[in-house]
């Protein structure tokens, strides 16, 4: 860059160096925060990783639990794939449902209503949703859970026996489920509300019902709106500590029985149980359950984001 | 194919506001019917009344009678949608699914009503629409890439083929070209003119000579002041509204002197 600035130059306007600063400051800010953000993420890669090493050197006797690394880790990885999968197999069609009733079914008075409560409870925090679970849900899904036993028992998901408690994976899914929704359906809402009116009449005038036409026209524009709130969702889910600390006592099994009263934890729960009272090697083991967690959370959001651009070109960004 | 519409003393209301007052009106089938007046006078109001989109808008409601070759269009038992599928419309801004292929989109009324028809009935309906609306030379080597990767005139053109793939009584179009360029613009007006051999067609324009161009008859809008009701002025065959109309309002408004 070399500026003119020995040129006698009269007739520039004075407003235009002021401008180019003000870019450069924003540019500069921009790329700085940008950067920052890869800084601060490569840093937590790394203090990670720096704190894993020891506990995949260590032999098995030293870890906790006396196995190899993967029969420690192993387990949890499941616990929080499941718990978390089992939220957002509940909670996406029911958040897509009911952002598509508050945009494009509910009164107007009633939608500003639901919208409000809505956001309110994206706003509550964890671990009252966690006491929720177990104070509430548990025991009032007895019947329920005896009943999938009695009658669905032949799917493995279900074949018991019923804890006593209650307190079982599904009802952690249940309970992770509610507690996501809110955030999947604010995100689905505030996309579906931005679908062009240009198309949703395009489909109207061409003959569709408000079903067909939401099928034709708001699906398909708020579809990546879906996704993102979902991987939101799905984020919370897997980070998910208390809710999952309170109702489940891990017992480091891997298994798909959903009811029954041996369950595996989650990475995020068992730190947070087990990280008082290890001292060592042990603490070690847990930050290299972290790294995991660490791990999975960006392979989702890869996969989210490449599932959003994969049909770019139809998106109507253009 | 091709139906008259007939309005008689249709008021058109927002909530409250009586956007269109008592329009009379009678629209033969097979022919070009310009809309035309100045802006505010509710010719889009009006004709988004015919296929009853007009009541998409909460609070939006209807007056009087209106027909579709007898049969009343707001009749009890009268289901909009119904009505939608036998009324076309075409936008004033192309408005193409853009998460649709160029293929979808011409068949996306056909998916709505239904009809199960075979891979090679399809493509021959897809074709057959797409000729209709002087597209398919430019597209038949792309009909999978999205519709909204053509041009403007292009896109328009799309639309039309896709509102006439459900071959529908009567095709609406609200101020089509106003959003092209003029080699566009002369397309879809040439274009219009082999449309109305097989459909009823309602156009609302901005520009007097497409008026003047491409219609058999043209009404008249006109509004007194902002907050009044528009009304139908005239209408007439348009040669007689370009060279002789009746009212003093349209002279002024066809020979400029308007305002
Ligand atoms: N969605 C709407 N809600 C309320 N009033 C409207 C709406 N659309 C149009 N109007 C009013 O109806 C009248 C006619 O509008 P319009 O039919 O768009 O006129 P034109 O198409 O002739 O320019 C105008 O006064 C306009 O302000
Ligand atoms: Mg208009």
């Amino acid at each position: 860059m070399s500026a003119p600035t020995t040129t006698p130059t009269t007739v520039t306007p004075s407003t235009r160096p002021v401008r180019q600063l003000g870019d450069r400051i924003f540019a500069g800010s921009a790329t700085g925060a940008g950067v920052l953000i890869l800084i601060v993420l490569a840093g937590v890669a790394v203090f990670l990783i720096a704190q894993a090493i020891p506990a995949f050197t260590a032999s098995p006797e030293e870890l906790p639990g006396g196995r190899n690394l993967a029969v420690y880790i192993g387990p949890l990885v499941f616990g929080t794939l499941l718990s978390a999968l089992i939220a957002l197999v509940i909670a996406t069609p029911l958040a897509v449902c009911v952002a598509l009733f508050i945009t494009h079914y509910a009164p107007r008075r009633l939608a500003q209503g639901l919208g409000y409560v809505v956001d309110l409870l994206a706003a509550v925090p964890s671990i009252v949703y966690g006491l929720w679970g177990v104070a509430v849900l548990a025991p009032a899904s007895l019947p329920f859970m005896t009943w999938l036993q009695d009658y669905l028992g032949w799917i493995p998901l279900f074949a018991g026996p019923v804890s006593a408690t209650g307190r079982t994976m599904l009802v952690v899914g249940v309970t992770l489920a509610v507690m996501i929704l809110p955030i999947i359906t604010a995100v689905s809402r505030e996309v579906f509300l931005q679908t062009p009116k240009l198309h949703e009449e395009a489909a109207l005038a061409l003959g569709a019902t408000r079903w067909e036409m939401i099928r034709m026209a708001v699906l398909p524009f708020g579809r990546s709106g879906i996704i993102s709130g979902a991987m939101l969702g799905l984020g919370r889910a897997l980070g998910e500590t208390m809710a999952v600390a309170i109702i489940l006592s891990g017992s480091g099994i891997i298994t798909f029985n959903l009811i029954s009263s041996s369950n595996p934890s989650s990475i995020a729960a068992n730190i947070a149980l087990q990280f008082p009272d290890s001292t060592g090697v042990a603490v070690n083991t847990l930050i290299a359950s972290g790294l995991v967690l660490f791990v999975i959370t960006l392979l989702v959001n890869s996969i989210a984001r490449w599932i959003i651009n994969r049909r770019r070109e139809f998106s109507g960004a253009n | 194919m091709s139906k008259a519409v007939h309005a008689k003393n249709l008021n058109i209301y927002y909530g409250s506001f009586l956007a269109v007052e008592g329009v009379d009106i009678e629209i033969k089938p097979k022919t070009v019917t310009a809309l035309i007046g100045p802006s505010g006078c509710g010719k889009s109001t009006f004709l988004r009344s015919i296929n009853r989109m007009h009541e998409v808008i909460p609070g939006a409601r209807v007056e009087g009678s209106l027909t579709l070759d007898g049969k009343e269009l707001y009749g009890p038992g009268v289901d909009p949608v119904g009505v939608r599928r036998q009324i076309g419309m075409v936008f004033q801004r192309p408005n193409p699914f853009p998460t649709m292929s160029i293929y979808e989109n011409v068949i996306a009324g056909q998916k709505l009503n239904n009809k199960r028809a075979g891979k090679k009935a399809t493509d021959e309906l897809v074709e057959r629409s797409l000729r209709g609306a002087n597209l398919w030379n430019e597209v038949k080597d792309r009909l999978d890439k999205p519709g909204s990767g053509l041009s403007g005139g292009q896109q328009q053109r799309l639309c039309i083929a896709r509102a006439i793939a459900v071959q529908p009584d009567v095709l609406l179009m609200d101020e089509p070209c106003s959003a092209l360029d003029p080699i566009s613009t002369l397309a879809i007006e040439d274009l219009i003119n082999e449309l109305k051999t097989d459909y009823t067609i309602v156009i609302v324009t901005h520009n007097m000579q497409q008026a003047a161009r491409v219609s058999d008859f043209t009404g008249f809008f006109n509004i007194e002041g902002t907050g009044k009701p528009g009304h139908l002025v005239e209408m007439d065959e348009t040669k007689t509204i370009f060279s002789q109309p009746k009212q003093k309002a349209t002279e002024d408004y066809v020979s400029g002197r308007f305002g």
